[in-house]
């Protein structure tokens, strides 16, 4: 590598690490971003430059091809689907880095013996990078739910023998690197194993998965770093890996579980708590439409909090219209955002962004928990779990213990739903039931627009 | 490049990572992923060396298919985020007027 690629790399380097912090700030997020693609062009310039680079042709063709695909990707896809384009995209990245290593490990093999550095990174990038993409295809498909296949009895038993048969034929790599079929077996070892990992994981699990394969993707690049001897790749990935796993560890604590019962265990049972008639029977009161509208328009203070269900009924427009509608009487709204809600980390800022709601108005949930006790209504939209008190006051729950939005405290409690079936965790939700509670069954974002109607002929 | 070197860069760079992650708000994290996500595209790198060096018909076309997929993840992921970021940054300039 000439010295001027290398310093090249550097500033690359120096502009991902300035623009993943700029990336922690909203002001200076849009800059961030910059900032890493600047690093990012900077690093494809020296490389191509590099004296190593000896035919052009090929290289021009794949970064044609890439960003037309790319753009278009990113243009054309609504905001709603963004949990799988960025399933799909980090899915990219992680093959990418397969097929690099193994472009590598197999031109090292074709020259002389191969170092152990490289036989066990490229081993590493294969396997990491194509669990990565296949973990990545399941997820995006299952977010799409054009695949609702589960997990089934036995599962386990599989990764098992195909965890162990990972690390086999990584052994079998490293002991006869000159036989270049070990790393196809890996790659394809590593393929299932992504498939049968991802395959049980669904619902409200979705934003661990995400994250986790984001963090995956940037490991992959950092082993492919250590097969080309290529610091950038080292550091880039590794900055990746380590952002994926903080938020894969934000996941986790907000829904109280711990990576490895969510990636090897089953969704929360739901053998304890209660049953749905004990808790329901005679006490679900439901409301309507204008008796709403009437409540609101006496508040001073109304909280939203929108789950999973916003974005399946596309409601983010509708309540930015109720929003509006309230804030020009003078009334506060605020949005009560749990880590989890949705089906990727941040998933409602993005949704309510999108709709033109200040994201000062998106309260996290340790901010807007105290202010429940003096807000007039709170009305819960496509939540469920993530506002179920049990988690609270029942210590036999399988939610027990998870950090909750504690809606129930406000005066009164709006819940917009289809019916009274349960969310991912399966269990009654003891908020549908209180005193304070009422249910106003239909879609969320047709009862939406019908409340901001009735509010807007008071 | 020395082993050692190698590990004592990654292990720094995953420190620094996880402290300039670990404070970013929950409004940003989806935007942090993608873009962090289009970061790991950095193994484009890799990807135009495979391409380019012309070692044998096998390594190139791994390298141009790797090329597809890594462009793709870095075009797409910094113009999703930009376009992400776009929605954020309008509102935060209606809060400044």
């Amino acid at each position: 590598m000439n010295d001027w690629v290398a310093v090249g790399y550097l500033i690359a380097a120096i502009l991902f690490i300035l623009g993943l912090k700029g990336l922690g700030r909203p002001r200076t997020a849009v800059r961030g971003n910059q900032l890493s693609a600047l690093g990012m062009l900077v690093a494809v310039v020296v490389t191509v430059a590099d004296d190593a680079i000896v035919s052009y042709g090929v290289i021009l063709a794949g970064l044609a091809v890439g960003t037309i695909v790319g753009s278009l990707l990113a243009t054309r896809v609504q905001m709603t689907a963004m949990p799988e384009l960025v399933a799909l995209f980090n899915g990219f990245g992680g093959a990418a880095s397969v097929f690099v290593a193994a472009a590598s490990f197999l031109a090292a093999s074709d020259i002389g013996p191969i170092s152990d550095q490289v036989s066990v990174a490229s081993a590493l990038a294969a396997v990491i990078g194509s669990m990565t993409f296949t973990g990545s295809v399941v997820a995006f498909a299952k977010l799409r739910e054009s695949l609702n296949a589960g997990g089934f009895p036995g599962i386990r038993v599989i990764n098992g023998v195909l965890g162990l048969a990972a690390v086999g034929c990584a052994v079998m790599m490293v002991v006869d690197s000159e036989s270049p079929g070990w790393i196809w077996a890996l790659v394809a070892v590593g393929a299932a194993l992504g498939v049968s990992l991802v395959l049980p994981i669904g619902g409200a699990d979705m934003p661990v998965v995400i994250a986790l394969l984001n963090s995956m993707s940037g490991l992959a690049a950092s082993a492919a770093g250590f097969v080309l001897d290529n610091p950038l790749l080292i550091i880039g990935g590794a900055l990746v890996g380590a952002s994926g796993v903080i938020l894969t560890q934000i996941m986790c604590v907000a829904m109280n579980r711990s990576l490895l019962s969510v990636v090897f265990g089953e969704a929360p049972s739901s053998g304890g708590g209660d049953r749905d008639e004990d808790v329901y029977e005679g006490r679900v009161r439901s409301t309507s439409p204008e008796d709403v509208a009437i409540m609101l328009d006496a508040s001073s203070r109304v909280v939203i909090v929108p789950g999973y269900g916003l974005a399946v009924a596309q409601a983010q427009h509708a309540v930015r219209d109720l929003t509006r509608l309230l804030q020009d009487r003078g009334i506060e709204v605020v949005f009560g955002i749990h880590p989890v809600a949705g089906r990727m980390p941040g998933h409602m800022n993005v949704l309510l962004a999108e709709a033109e709601i200040d994201y000062e108005h998106l309260i996290e949930m340790t901010d807007i928990n105290p202010t429940f006790e003096q807000t007039d209504v709170t009305i819960v939209l496509g939540a469920n779990d993530v506002v179920n008190p049990a988690a609270r006051t029942d210590p036999s729950s399988p939610i027990a213990g998870m950090p909750i939005l504690d809606v129930d405290k406000s005066r009164v409690v709006v819940v917009i739903k289809r019916s009274l079936s349960p969310g991912f965790a399966g269990i009654p939700n003891l908020l549908f039931a209180a005193d304070n509670t009422l249910m106003l069954f239909g879609d969320g974002k047709a009862a939406i627009a019908d409340i901001a109607k009735a509010v807007a002929s008071t | 490049m020395d082993f050692v070197i190698g590990l004592t860069l990654f292990v720094l760079a995953v420190l620094l990572g996880a402290e300039l992650i670990t404070k970013v708000p929950p409004t940003l994290h989806t935007p942090l992923m993608s873009g962090s996500n289009a970061i790991s595209g950095i193994t484009i790198v890799g990807a135009i060396v495979a391409a380019g060096t012309d070692h044998s018909t096998l390594t190139v076309t791994l390298g141009f298919i790797a090329v597809v997929l890594a462009t793709s993840n870095v075009v797409g992921g910094f113009l999703v985020t930009h376009r992400m970021l776009g929605m954020f940054k309008r509102r935060s300039d209606k809060v400044d007027r």
